[in-house]
């Protein structure tokens, strides 16, 4: 990483390991920088070490190696309540022995502000969330969704410049989590505060943040936006764990820069494009998303291999139809299709040629 | 549901009470289906209910009613305390001639059952001496009848003789029932026990309108030889009270006329009787030649003003208090004890309980903090007193704390107190707050525990992340939840503290007492159970309101034992 990148950075972790019990590696060589402003996801399946690493930016957790910096300073010996550091808990940890406007004026009156001062940021703070009318109410009185939003405000009203969320729509139903991914991206850009947020649930990840780190195993799988991280997949794990997925093993047969060709364990070839593979004989998942299999002759690309299928299954979703193909001995292949006028209705037990474009068409680690 | 239903529903709301399907309003058909239920829980709690009725609310409640119980006066001298009731001893004199004739026979007869030093012994309660004079009294009542049954057997030896005068008391015609129901009754009071069945005597109306003490006197003496001696009065030679009776009658002024003309059964003997013409028994002057205190009208005073059935004085007594003629006062100074015990125990108590959140807190922390593992061994630990017998763990501090024991010893070995200056630590209140503080400890331990368990640790790292010092999280956010565990924990120590007897006893020597120790003096040793009792109440009324206290200041639903 260039010298003057890492100046930039805002928050920073340089080779941090972590473990608890002095045997296993929880987090494994972390390296990531993350500029001011950013809302930064980490994402990956449980136990994967999101947490953690939230915990040792956030001061409650100590790395076993390496430096965290933020601001460009160490922060590996200052304790977590001069960090200055937003956080939102998971169960939201609403101190409920307090009200709403306690709960809210709490971080100001630790850091010895004037009553005046406080009375008039915490109002703000709630009128910010929308929630102005319920200062006097104690945290169980409220909803989930509202206790959600008080969370948020007390992690903001002392204005740290850095938040951090730990999965903090876990507990909502899916609408009101997805009103709320919507409010806290658009609160975080508007106060332009930078955040780190933790979620195992991709979607969320995909439609909040400005990067995703995809977490598997104590290591940054990938870290890229949104859009790279669904459309071009640096791994298998990425690409099964990101979106829907149809998996195809083989062995790479040629490779020639941009384009290779892949014998599937069936027998047939298919055009890929290399991703993580490098010479010939090699092992590879091919991964192709499920909306870029085409069945409609017409729209093949010409000169692009095809596959035999057969319909296992067909279901229809309203926006989309879902069809279930063997392909190659792969039982498990679907395929997407949007719900068009001109679009066929695919029936069990129908044989059709498959194909898509070899750019769409991603050879990755075994 | 439809439109309609829902508007029918309305309506019916609206209109009256909701119907269920069959027709029958709503209330009524789930009453009705509860009700098995209902049975059912009862007859699963009812062993349990029985027992506890039976083993804890029933004695409670008995004691509690021994505290203001005084029936004992009424029951052991019925007539005296009636003719006492005019008697006024602000004048200074003792009462007269027929309180004294009423105490004589009430005496007979209670000291007959042998009641007469149980009452002595509740007088002695309120006026010291008393009790020495009632059983010195009982002893030489026969005295006087003797005097007058000598003269009348020298007249007629048949006088003496339990058929004859059998006879003589029964008489011919209609009998006096009423005497011998008021003496059934009576008797009943007096022993407790039920005097219903024969008798095998009638006192004839004639005979016992003619000598009415004597019916009176034979009546006491048939009715209790046949239902508490199981003889019958035929067989059996009269009390010696009959006789003073008769010598009482037959001085009476009109009776020796009366008797000239009567004719039943027996009317030689009584001619003889009556020209022995006898005295009229001087009671007062017997009483006196027994003891003279009798003629004290302080212990008159006493008598009537424990006469009623119903007494304050057993309470009055555990304030301090007492009875006098011109209404209640507080004893004398040197007398004063119960005041000052009760402050004592409460003080006490509250020390014990403020040493045990002192101490037990940091320990339930750790306990509700540490990992599982080391958790759970020290949860040992501190249940671990729970497997010693306390008798052992108060000896062992007895052990510890003695002048030649554990501690001082280790203390003037280090050199930190003087072997001539060696600390008392046992038989004084500190050893007791010591002693109690170690045993109650789990009781403090154990509830705040379950409340700490419950406090996420997330708390404490949010009031961190928003900028609170270690000591400030703990202080706003971690304290006050734990609240309720201290709170469970006070009342449990609290009222098992005050209440506490076997510690106190054995470590507290005089100033390190209770007022449970006491209270147990006077179960087992004075055996003024009402004095116990009343000062047991005010115990139990004391817990009552600081438990009312600390519902309307904490709250009740506040306190919590876990969850
Ligand atoms: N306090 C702890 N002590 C020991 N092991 C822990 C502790 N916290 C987390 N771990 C372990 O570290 C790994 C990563 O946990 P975590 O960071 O919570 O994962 P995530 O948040 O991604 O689900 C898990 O295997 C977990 O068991
Ligand atoms: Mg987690």
């Amino acid at each position: 990483m260039p010298k003057d990148a890492s100046q930039s950075a805002f928050v920073e972790f340089q080779r941090v390991q972590k473990s608890y019990d002095g045997e296993t590696l929880v987090v494994k060589d972390l390296n990531l920088s993350m500029p001011k402003g950013e809302f930064l996801t980490m994402l990956g399946p449980s136990g994967s070490g999101k947490t953690t690493c939230l915990m040792m930016l956030a001061g409650f957790e100590t790395a076993t190696h390496g430096e965290i910096l933020l601001d460009g300073n160490p922060i590996n010996n200052i304790p977590p309540h001069k960090r200055g550091i937003g956080m939102v808990f998971q169960n939201y940890a609403l101190f409920p022995h307090m009200t709403i406007n306690e709960n809210l004026s709490f971080p100001l009156e630790v850091r010895k502000i004037g009553k005046s001062t406080r009375e008039e940021k915490v109002k703000r703070a709630l009128d910010m969330v929308e929630m102005g009318a319920f200062g006097g109410r104690r945290p169980s009185q409220l909803s989930g969704g509202q206790q959600q939003r008080i969370a948020l405000a007390r992690a903001l009203v002392f204005e740290p410049e850095l938040v951090l969320m730990d999965e903090p729509l876990g507990a909502l139903d899916k609408q009101l989590r997805e009103k709320m991914q919507f409010e806290i991206t658009d609160l975080a850009h508007r106060l332009g505060i930078t955040v780190v947020y933790v979620t195992h649930d991709q979607t969320e990840a995909l439609t909040m943040s400005d990067r995703v780190a995809v977490f598997n195993d104590g290591r940054i799988q990938q870290l890229a936006p949104p859009d790279h991280l669904y459309e071009e997949p640096e791994n298998s794990f990425v690409a099964q764990f990101i979106g829907e997925n149809n998996t195809l093993e083989g062995v790479v047969e040629t490779i020639d820069g941009e384009s290779c060709t892949v014998r599937l364990d069936g027998g047939e070839v298919i055009d890929a494009k290399p991703v993580n593979v490098s010479q010939p004989g090699e092992r590879t998942k091919v991964s192709i998303r499920p909306e870029r299999v085409e069945f409609n002759a017409e729209r093949l690309q010409k000169g692009a291999h095809t596959l035999k299928a057969e319909v296992l299954e067909f279901i229809y979703m309203g926006d989309i139809y879902r069809t279930r193909l063997r392909v190659a001995g792969n039982e498990d292949f679907i395929v997407k299709t949007r719900n068009a006028p001109d679009q066929r209705r695919l029936q069990p037990g129908e044989q059709l040629e498959i194909g898509w474009l070899p750019s769409d068409c991603r050879a990755l680690d075994a | 549901m439809t439109s309609t239903s829902d508007s029918s529903a309305e309506q019916a709301a609206a209109s009256g009470p909701m119907l269920a399907a069959d027709g029958t309003p709503l209330k009524k058909s789930i009453a009705r289906a509860l009700r098995m239920q209902k049975l059912r829980a009862l007859a699963l709690i009812a062993p349990l209910l029985i027992f506890i009725l039976v083993t804890f609310i029933a004695p409670i409640a008995d004691m509690l009613f021994r505290s203001v119980e005084n029936q004992i006066v009424s029951t052991t001298l019925p007539r005296t305390i009636t003719t006492l009731e005019g008697w006024d001893g602000s004048a200074g004199e003792a009462p007269g001639e027929d309180v004294f004739a009423a105490l004589y026979y009430d005496m007979f007869v209670a000291a007959e059952a042998k009641e007469h030093t149980k009452l002595g012994t509740r007088l002695n309660y309120e006026q010291t001496g008393i009790s020495s004079l009632f059983r010195k009294s009982g002893r030489k009542l026969d005295d006087l009848g003797k005097d007058y049954q000598k003269p009348f057997e020298k007249a007629a030896k048949d006088l003496g003789d339990g058929a004859a005068f059998h006879a003589l008391m029964t008489g011919t015609g209609p009998s006096d029932s009423a005497l011998l129901e008021s003496t059934r009754a009576r008797l009943e009071a007096l022993t407790g026990d039920s005097m219903a069945g024969e008798i095998g005597f009638a006192p004839g109306a004639e005979i016992s309108a003619l000598l009415p003490l004597t019916a009176a006197a034979y009546a006491d003496f048939a009715v209790f030889t046949a239902r508490v001696d199981g003889d019958a009065p035929a067989d059996e030679d009269p009390w010696e009270a009959v006789y003073t009776a008769l010598a009482h009658d037959l001085a009476t002024p009109g009776t020796i006329e009366k008797i000239a003309s009567y004719t039943g059964p027996g009317a030689e003997l009584l001619q003889a009787a009556a020209d022995v013409a006898p005295s009229l028994p001087d009671y007062r002057a017997f009483f006196e030649d027994v003891d003279e205190d009798w003629l004290d009208v302080a212990n008159w005073s006493t008598i009537q003003t424990y006469a009623p059935n119903y007494t304050s004085g057993y309470f009055l007594n555990a304030i301090d208090m007492q009875k006098t003629p011109d209404g209640t006062a507080l004893r004398d100074d040197d007398e004063r004890i119960y005041i000052m015990l009760f402050k004592r125990t409460m003080f006490m108590s509250l020390v014990i309980t403020f040493s045990c959140i002192l101490l037990g807190y940091p320990v339930a922390w750790l306990l509700a903090n540490l990992p599982m593992r080391t958790a759970n061994l020290l949860m040992i630990l501190v249940l671990l007193p729970f497997w010693t017998s306390l008798l052992v763990r108060t000896s062992a501090w007895k052990v510890m704390l003695q002048q030649q024991g554990v501690i001082n010893d280790v203390l003037v070995w280090l050199g930190l107190v003087e072997d001539t200056a060696r600390l008392i630590m046992i038989n004084n209140q500190l050893g007791t707050i010591i002693a109690m503080t170690h045993i109650l400890l789990p009781f403090m331990i154990l509830p705040l525990y379950s409340v700490m368990q419950t406090i996420p640790p997330t708390y404490l790292r949010a009031a961190k992340s928003l900028g609170a010092t270690n000591w400030t999280a703990f202080w706003r956010v971690y304290f006050p939840q734990s609240i309720p565990g201290i709170g469970a924990g006070s009342i449990l120590v609290f009222i098992l503290a005050i209440g506490y007897y076997i510690t106190p006893e054995i470590v507290g020597g005089t100033t390190g007492t209770f007022i449970s120790n006491r209270i147990a003096y006077h179960i087992s040793s004075s055996l003024n159970w009402g004095l116990g009792a009343a000062l047991g109440a005010i115990l139990l009324a004391a817990v009552l309101l600081l438990y009312w206290c600390y519902d309307q200041i904490v709250g009740i639903d506040n306190v919590k034992l876990g969850g």
